[in-house]
């Protein structure tokens, strides 16, 4: 079953068109790439979703018509958007970060113990529970991004650039653990990445985007290595 | 002049500083909810006491009109989040500070059309007896102030560090935007803030009216003072607020009589170097956390 569908999605900057009719169809539990250059609308895309930037076209999420809520309501639904960037509390300690993420839910023992499952996950958090998010290292801070999103239970985690300013070697122990967290949690997952092979570490289908348009949909093995993705990439 | 003065001085400085305390108090709990520095806590807080003194003069018990305007207070303080606020939250923070200035200027005008300049009494809550601590005379009606600015303090501190809303304030102040993608509902949230502070407010304001005398301005000096606690305690420490404003007051009083240059004109200028000092050495405040920003 479908569980989230893009139709035909419009989206502006002021007077500046951002997307041009994006089409994306996420199923229950799969995990979904946007890949394409600087520039392309991939970052734009999720924040359609998430309700952060103005669109037109049809957005539906399990059935249902999300476009033009806001933020807060798009999250009470289901999404947990992981943006550009590290969506961390600077202020506050990473315990709370995850507690924060959890807002929306009830039942401290579940809770308690998904913070324990986060820390399992993100070994390099377990010493740094008390530390204020903004005195966590880059790699943390994603790592701790990605875990709070989790503590909402969404249904649908959107990923942006989870490796942007990350050394490879980080990089790929945040790719590994968000790997796992698929498998153990079943968690459908739009993924935006820059790093072609990580993206296609985590995805089953991807679509590439090229000005705000679809230019090319498949399955990961049918679009690893084509040439198109090498120029998207490249922006040529 | 012996022990006793000593003693008296410092008690009358205690009780002034728990007047500065409550204000400053009441900007920390905006700045923790908010992100905001709001100047127009002092006016607020007055309005608050009119609205009190309205309540007294139309036959309402003391402790009953009381209540009715510090609940009144927490829907003013949402709605001026709401109506006012909410429109600068998105730009330039510097802006939002200075709309609260601009709010400050605007509801003592709006007082002194109201109800005038001139000072109307306005009764206390607690008894004018004194009583006699270490050789120095105290009035019932500091004592009780500052414990009740005291108890406020603490349930302030748990409120932000024990409880859901309390982290949910904070979130929302750290990034409101961030906050949104766990669910916070942002603007609700806010309003939320400001009225808490607004109550605050209302309460310093019922507590001093009777000492100060009401009238639109009452609280100018004060907010100079409650400003100067603020950024000797630390935007983020409650306590720190506390023990700064009562470290001013009984600062100011001590010096006006033991430093004889500076005496009662000057003893304003004494937070102010201290500020200076502080923000010197000490640039987050003396109980607050130094803010680290990641590029």
């Amino acid at each position: 079953m479908t569980l989230l569908e893009l139709a035909d999605v419009t989206a502006f900057y002021g007077p500046v068109q951002v997307l041009d009719g994006v089409s994306l169809s996420v199923p229950e539990g799969g995990s979904v790439g946007i890949l394409g250059a600087n520039g392309a609308g991939k970052t734009t895309t999720l924040r359609a979703v998430s309700g952060t930037v103005r669109t037109g076209g049809r957005i539906t999420f399990d059935g249902r018509d999300i476009r033009g809520l806001r933020p807060d309501q798009v999250a009470a639904l289901g999404i947990a958007h992981v943006p550009e960037g590290r969506g961390t509390l600077g202020q506050l300690s990473v315990r709370e970060n995850l507690l924060v993420g959890a807002y929306l839910r009830k039942g401290r023992k579940a809770i308690s113990a998904d913070v324990d499952y986060c820390l399992d996950l993100f070994p390099q958090l377990q010493d740094r529970v008390s530390s204020r998010a903004a005195a966590l290292s880059g790699g943390e801070q994603q790592m701790l991004a990605v875990a709070r999103a989790f503590m909402a239970k969404p249904k649908l985690l959107l990923l942006d650039e989870a490796s942007l300013g990350l050394a490879p070697s980080t990089a790929k122990t945040v790719y590994d653990s968000i790997r796992r967290l698929r498998r153990e949690s079943g968690i459908a997952m739009v993924v935006v990445e820059q790093n072609a092979n990580l993206a296609f570490s985590l995805v089953d289908t991807a679509t590439v985007l090229e000005t705000g348009r679809n230019v090319l949909t498949g399955s990961s093995a049918e679009l690893k290595g084509m040439d198109e993705i090498r120029r998207a990439y490249l922006g040529g | 002049m012996g022990m006793g003065t000593f003693i008296q001085l410092v008690v009358d400085g205690l009780s002034t500083g728990a007047i500065y305390a409550a204000l400053a108090l009441a900007i920390v709990l905006v700045n923790q909810a908010t992100g905001l520095i709001n100047f127009a806590q002092g006016g607020l807080a007055v309005l608050s006491s009119y609205i009190a003194y309205v309540f007294v003069r139309l036959g309402l018990p003391l402790i009953l009109a009381i209540i009715v305007a510090v609940v009144l207070s927490f829907f003013i303080g949402a709605l001026v989040e709401r109506f006012l606020v909410r429109r600068f939250e998105r730009g330039d923070p510097d802006t939002a500070v200075v709309v609260t200035v601009g709010l400050l200027t605007l509801v003592t005008g709006l007082c002194a059309v109201l109800w005038g300049y001139n000072n109307l009494g306005f009764p206390s809550l607690f008894p004018l007896t004194s009583v006699e601590i270490l050789g120095a005379v105290v009035s019932v009606r500091s004592l009780a102030t500052t414990v009740t600015i005291v108890v406020i303090m603490v349930v302030l501190q748990l409120l932000f560090l024990r409880t859901k809303l309390g982290l949910a304030l904070r979130a929302v102040a750290d990034n409101p935007a961030s906050a949104a993608f766990s669910g916070l509902p942002v603007g609700r949230l806010l309003m939320v803030g400001w009225g808490l502070a607004a109550t605050l407010g209302a309460i310093a304001g019922v507590l001093v009216a009777p000492q100060l005398t009401l009238t639109p301005g009452m609280l100018d000096t004060a907010l100079v003072y409650a400003l100067a606690a603020v950024i000797l305690g630390g935007l983020s420490s409650p306590i720190g607020c506390v023990v700064a404003a009562s470290a001013i007051g009984v600062l100011e009083n001590l010096v006006a009589v033991y430093v004889p240059f500076i005496g009662h004109d000057l003893k304003i200028a004494v937070p102010f170097v201290l500020i200076f000092v502080i923000l010197v050495l000490r640039p987050q405040g003396l109980f607050g956390r130094k803010v680290v920003v990641r590029v």
